[in-house]
């Protein structure tokens, strides 16, 4: 009572400080009550605001709760999980290897490929403020929600010169940090990097090559020096480690590392004046992982209609990044804008032509087995078993060296029953209104419907023909990158034209260095259906749009056969195909041929690709696939065991499950 | 009865406002009532319809309840929503709001008036600023491989305290790597750009050099682990090797443009090492040839420089106690006085900075000669009235000497003995002939406690291996000075200072000629080297004026407990005196608060002016110093006008000399000297033979 009366005191007190009375309290008190309860009552009801507040707060305390003992647990708990799930997890390679008594040697060089490098901006329009410093490409891809257009327009490029745009500058982010990851949680190089230093790798002895990837090869030394970097800091490698580097491109970074060798023993002021026996001196194997050696026919698409999304990795973030509505409905112009102005891609167009791709009715890969029984058993011998087994039917084979054609009927008639009208009779007006689609450049805008017409009445284009088709399509594009590429075989490569750069990145125009006791190494996942070839339609006709698009209604007839959604696929890496990563090694450079003169030893490591046997894994540590093969734990084997100085022998030389050396055989290159 | 009278009405006219009182008071309910029920007992009737009503209200409340918990997540959920809602309107601003006027940038306006890039620049980072990351590391770091351990946002040391210092730590023999753990440091510009969240460090420096055309190519950051010794940074890492490789491509590939370095802090001697090692031979040097620094550096810029080193390093390793070496002090209230390491914060610290041989590099150098003796010290009659110093200009110095003139007679009585780097208790006062002498090489190390250091043995200080007579022995009215300071710590820290000692020397030359001169210990102290012949090259001394610095200390005993002690420490009681120079027993000297202007600034004033035997091919110096000024509003950050020795890299002047150095100009182009501070007529009384 006296806790009650205290307080029902002070309340008299303060009423009798309002009205001065003590004794007629009840009837002021009354009317205070009454309007006091209409005020709780108010203040009681529980609204809508109150409940959603009340949800929140709930939700973020426990959110709070768990995020707190999460992060009290140890940090061993998670892995207990884990095993207690899926039993012993095996010990990464690195500590494995680290165990077996493998410590640091070679210094190693590691060269991302494209689109996996991170990109900062050093000076940008005022749109982009605040950004200095900050990563454009790779990380988070925040501002691509923010501020699209202004993402865009940072990321291309000048479309004639293919640099910098007046008062633009992103380059490419340096360190390991480069590359290690892509995105938060998708790792490129990350593991590879953690594997190496358990046997005592650190930054000493490892450089990350990183360069901008959106502009051509020579372009990178022009503008940023960047081969004049990496040849410093391999000389600076070599010198305080007092051994040869290993170097391991990845992807793009094969061609640009065998651009580099070319550019290094140069002469100034083409090349970097190193010498003609600086490879030698240097370099002790090049681990090409994933090599696009040969061109990817993704490429052809990604340049003829934009759709070919995942040069590379792209693909894992693009249902995200790319397809979304964020560019209004012009998403893929403004990709199409922005990647025609790297002239990177165009290094990846296929090369060598009808004799390495294939003609009208030839492909090295005729009579491959799609099957996707083939693809999910891992063991060779069942293969052949069923190859033998199939043999009495009749194989349909498909007609590979078709890159593109238009309509599904084609792809599967004798060459000698379809009509093919020239397009090069039809002439690129300028009578569509491109001014109402300035502001998305494609050079589409420029062609008349007569000539779109006549590019899909030729119906079928070889590795050979397309070359033409997109000099005609896309003319200032394909200036630009003939300037900086090439994409033939050279009949003599002593011809003094072959001294010059754009040549470099083509192995089939070039020369290896004279360097006999360095190793070339392919390695490259297989066992994933990858893209070789598209059947394309017309686009329905409106204002602004790509006239062609992939035909993803063409399938094949049954589960079996390798059409599906328009593209017919063969073995690789999801990207690449076998033969454009093993053939050079398989072939092209094996023994000594005039493309390896002094006859560098080269070795091919394939890795058959294995899902992740469940959610744990995350990307799977058997990945056959073009950039989760970086933890493939076989590869990262590997490339531990050349680090600390085995050879290719001491590897076990070949390591193949793909048709490699029987496609290579069919081809007829003169070696 | 009135009181039931009153309690009636309460139940019946009250109900809802009882409901809502209980409800906000949910802990009092069941009190009350029981409360309530005791006091009417004798009134049956009101009992039964005080019940009633109870009953009512009880299921009322059960079926729409806002309890406690309740309450909580609602304030919650309203906080977080306004929150978001805020973040989200702060997200949705344009970036720059019309009305508000953000200050131009010494880049912009440089820009403006035409600067581009020219020379390719070189930043070399001080101690503590650069980042270091994990590489191999024990068990307990798990997770951690290639993540900060030191920079960032340091939530490693509350997660893991002693997991850290493990890790941070180095091995106290060799003074490298101990067994099974990398920390190395963070390459490239993230380096050092950010100390922490938001505590830049380089990062001002560098977005307005890239105002004006700089980027990777031609800036570079020489990012090398501060904890271990110069040379041992070669050994270890070849991060010199590194450094002059980059150099010299950075002269190639920018059309043979010279360099321009801009050391800071510690980094200063760094590169002072690094240029007598480019030039001397291998195997101890990097073999570059008598030219090498001539044809490839334009001008050596050093912010901050420590050249003739700085006491707080003395007070760091005597007890732990400047925390603030470069900026740890603005960490410190966070990190290292509070309890995670239980009660030896201090105490683990004091172990894991033993280990770190580069404070080593930052003893006083030259002894008495320059740090002055027990009676004499250059700095005398120094105006400590730092309120009234704040606001000079150099064309007031006429005010500024009859200011000093008016002061000296009050001075005269208690000038402050700089000189006495630490003294014990009175000793800081007393004539010098009243001062016990004492040979601290008779004093003996017993052997006696090693029981006491083996329960002490996980924290290892070598404190626990002296006796409890020689601590008092060392404390007993004595003052030290910059010479005998030397064997005081070699006394009292055996072997760190012999690990030290093999990595640098604190000394004054007297012959230069001495071929034991070309040993790699001597190239970071300025007063045992000789520059490289390399006449065009300028050498810039850029520092902060105007911030009271630590330059001698008064040291009492600790209350000695048996293992938790540093026997020694910071008198804080010492009273202040009336000038200002005393404060918390701790004298101080003008200077960017961590370096004296004595050593940022003696070398370029006299050491170094014109030829002499330290400078023989006559490079020309340059004095600039920048007077503080603390930041006028919040929104102004850490200033743009601070001299203090980490904030003034966002100094707008400091800057703006940088880059039209970085741009072509001269010392003379921009402006000569610039002084503020009484530094030439200090640099007059210190008696060198040049």
């Amino acid at each position: 009572m006296s806790l009650l009366r205290r307080r029902k005191g002070s309340e008299n007190d303060i009423d009798s400080n309002t009205t001065h009375d003590s004794e007629p309290i009840d009837d002021e008190d009354l009317k205070t009550e009454k309007a006091r309860r209409e005020k709780t009552k108010k203040k009681n009801k529980w609204g809508c605001a109150d409940s959603c507040c009340w949800l929140i707060g709930c939700i973020c305390s426990v959110w709070w709760i768990l995020l707190f003992s999460y992060n009290a647990l140890p940090a061993s708990i998670p892995q207990y999980v884990a095993e207690a799930i899926t039993g012993p997890l095996p010990d990464p390679p690195g500590v494995k290897l680290y165990k077996e008594g493998l410590r640091v040697k070679h210094p190693v060089v590691f060269v991302p490929g494209i689109v996996t490098g991170g990109l900062e901006l050093w000076e940008g329009h005022n749109c982009a403020e605040g950004l200095f410093r900050k990563r454009l490409w790779g990380g988070t891809f925040g501002e691509v929600y923010k501020r699209p257009l202004c993402w865009v327009e940072h990321l291309s490029l000048d479309n004639e010169t293919g640099l910098d745009p007046p008062g633009i500058r992103v380059r490419p982010v340096s360190g390991l940090v480069a590359a290690d990851y892509f995105a938060p949680g998708y790792f490129v190089w990350a593991v590879l990097i953690a594997n190496l230093a358990r046997i005592g790798y650190e930054e000493k002895t490892m450089y990350m090559a990183a360069y901008d990837w959106r502009i051509s090869f020579q372009n990178t030394e022009v503008r940023d020096q960047t081969m004049s970097r990496i040849k410093s800091n391999i000389e600076l490698m070599v010198k305080t480690n007092g051994k040869k580097v290993v170097v391991i491109p990845h992807s793009m970074g094969t061609l640009y590392f065998l651009h580099f060798m070319k550019w290094v023993e140069a002469p100034a002021p083409m090349g970097g004046g190193g010498g003609p026996d600086w490879c030698a001196k240097h370099i002790k194997a090049v681990l090409n992982i994933g090599a696009p050696f040969l061109g990817v026919p993704k490429a052809v698409a990604g340049i003829f209609s934009a759709e070919a999304k995942d040069i590379a990795v792209a693909r894992a973030f693009a249902p995200v990044v790319l397809d979304n509505d964020i560019f209004g409905f012009q998403t893929l112009q403004h990709m199409m804008r922005m990647t025609r102005t790297w002239d990177s891609t165009m290094s990846m167009i296929p090369k060598g032509g009808e004799t390495i791709w294939g003609t009208l009715d030839w492909s090295p890969e005729d009579g491959y087995d799609c099957s996707p029984k083939r693809q999910k058993n891992n063991d060779t011998k069942a293969v052949r078993q069923r190859d033998q087994g199939n043999r009495d039917l009749p194989l349909k084979s498909v007609n590979y060296g078709r890159i593109i054609s238009f309509g599904k009927d084609v792809t599967e008639a004798h060459s000698s029953k379809i009509e093919r009208t020239d397009f090069k009779n039809a002439i690129t007006a300028n009578n569509l209104a491109n001014t109402t689609c300035n502001d998305v450049w494609t050079e589409y805008n420029e062609m008349s419907i007569g000539a779109i017409r006549a590019v899909a009445d030729q119906k079928v284009y070889t590795a050979g023909s397309v070359l033409d088709l997109l000099n005609f399509v896309a003319p200032k594009l394909m200036t630009r990158g003939s300037a900086h590429f090439s994409y033939g075989i050279a009949d003599n490569l002593d011809d003094p034209k072959y001294e010059h750069y754009k040549y470099w990145s083509n192995p089939l125009e070039t020369t290896l260095p004279n360097a006999p006791n360095m190793e070339i190494y392919s390695m490259y996942g297989v066992g994933i259906p990858t893209e070789r070839a598209y059947v394309y339609k017309l686009s329905p006709p409106s204002e602004c749009y790509i006239p062609f698009q992939i035909d993803n209604s063409a399938e094949g007839e049954n589960e079996d056969s390798c059409l599906s959604g328009g593209v017919y696929t063969v073995d690789g890496d999801e990207t690449i195909p076998a033969l454009s990563a093993g053939f050079m090694s398989a072939k092209g450079w094996r023994g000594k041929t005039r493309f390896n003169p002094s006859g560098i030893r080269t070795y091919i490591r394939e890795y058959n690709h294995a899902p992740p046997a469940n959610l744990l894994e995350g990307r799977g540590t058997q990945s056959g696939a073009h950039v989760d093969i970086m933890g493939n734990f076989a590869l990262i084997e590997d490339i531990l065991q050349v680090a600390a100085g085995a050879t290719g022998e001491e590897l076990g030389r070949d390591r193949v499950y793909s048709n490699i050396f029987k496609w290579s055989e069919k081809i007829n290159l003169k070696l | 009865m009135g009181s039931i009278l009153r309690f009636r009405k309460l139940c019946y006219v009250e109900p809802v406002k009882i409901s809502s009182l209980l409800n906000k008071k949910s802990y009092e309910p069941t009190k009350t009532s029981s409360e309530t029920k005791d006091e009417i007992g004798g009134v049956p009737n009101v009992d039964n319809v005080f019940d009633k009503e109870c009953k009512k209200r009880k299921t009322k409340r059960q079926s729409r309840e806002w309890r406690c918990v309740d309450n909580c997540c609602w304030v919650i959920g309203y906080l977080c929503t306004t929150w978001w809602l805020l973040m989200f309107m702060y997200n949705c601003l344009p970036v720059t709001l019309p009305g508000f006027q953000v200050p131009e940038s010494p880049g912009v306006r440089l820009k403006r008036e035409g600067l581009t890039a020219l020379h390719p620049v070189v930043l070399v980072p001080g101690i503590v600023t650069g980042g270091l990351e994990l590489w191999e590391g024990k068990p307990c770091a798990d997770g951690l491989f290639r993540k900060r351990l030191w920079g960032g946002s340091f939530s490693e040391l509350f997660k893991r305290p002693l997991c850290w210092l493990e890790h941070l730590s180095l091995d106290s023999e060799t003074g490298l790597d101990p067994e099974g753990i990398r920390v190395r440091a963070i390459p490239g510009l993230v380096a050092a750009d950010y100390f922490a969240p938001g505590y830049f460090v380089w990062a001002v420096l560098i977005e307005n050099l890239a105002r004006i055309g700089y980027e990777g190519k031609n800036m570079h950051m020489a990012s090398y682990d501060w904890r271990i010794s110069f040379q041992n940074t070669e050994l270890r890492d070849q991060a010199l090797s590194r450094l002059k490789a980059k150099i010299e491509l950075m002269y190639i590939t920018n059309g043979y443009k010279k360099v321009v370095v801009v050391p800071h802090s510690m980094g200063s001697i760094y590169f002072l090492h690094f240029l007598k090692w480019v030039e001397s031979p291998p195997p101890m040097g990097g073999g570059g040839g008598p030219g090498w620094f001539a044809k490839h550096i334009k001008a050596v810029m050093n912010i901050g420089p420590t050249f003739l080193g700085v006491p707080k390093a003395v007070s760091n390793y005597f007890s732990a106690e400047a925390k603030d070496i470069a900026n740890i002090r603005a960490m410190a209230p966070g990190l290292l006085d509070s309890d995670i390491f239980g009660f030896q914060t201090l105490k683990h610290s004091l172990r894991v900075s033993r280990t770190w041989d580069t404070i080593g590099s930052l003893i006083p150098k030259g002894g008495e000669t320059i740090w002055g003796n027990l009676d004499w010290s250059p700095e005398e009659g120094c105006n400590c009235d730092w309120a009234k110093k704040r606001h000079q200009y150099p064309s007031s110095s006429g005010n500024n000497s009859t200011n000093n003139n008016a002061k000296r007679d009050f001075r005269v009585e208690e000038p402050v003995k700089y000189g006495r780097m630490i003294s014990f208790g009175k000793a800081s006062q007393m004539p010098s002939s009243q001062l016990q002498s004492l040979d601290i090489k008779k004093l003996q190390r017993s052997s006696t406690s090693k029981n006491v250091s083996s329960t002490c043995g996980e924290i290892w200080s070598e404190y626990d291996e002296m006796t409890r007579e020689s601590i008092k022995e060392v404390a007993d009215n004595k003052a030290y000075t910059a010479r005998t300071l030397l064997d005081l710590l070699s006394f009292v820290a055996p072997k760190m200072m012999r690990r030290v000692e093999a990595q640098f020397s604190h000394g004054l030359a007297d012959n230069l000629d001495d071929p034991k001169y070309s040993h790699f210990k001597y190239w970071s102290n300025p007063l045992e080297t000789k520059l490289p012949d390399a006449p065009d090259v300028e050498i810039y001394c850029l520092y902060g004026v105007g911030i009271p610095t630590e330059r001698s200390y008064i040291y009492k005993l600790s209350t000695t407990e048996k293992c938790n002690s540093i026997p020694y420490r910071i008198d804080s009681s010492a009273e202040a005196s009336q000038n200002g120079c005393h404060d918390g027993g701790v004298c101080m000297v003008d200077g960017d608060q961590s370096v004296p202007v004595l050593s940022a600034g003696f070398m370029c004033a006299k050491g170094w002016k014109g030829q002499t035997r330290f400078n023989p091919s006559g490079m020309p110096t340059y004095i600039r110093e920048y007077q503080h000024k603390p930041p006028s509003s919040i929104l102004e950050g850490r200033g743009t006008e601070s001299g203090g020795h980490v904030a003034i890299m966002g100094n707008v002047a400091l800057i703006e000399d940088v880059m039209r150095v970085a741009a072509g100009a001269t010392g003379e182009e921009i402006g000569g000297d610039r002084i503020y501070s009484g530094i030439l007529r200090m640099s007059e009384r210190v008696n060198i033979q040049l």
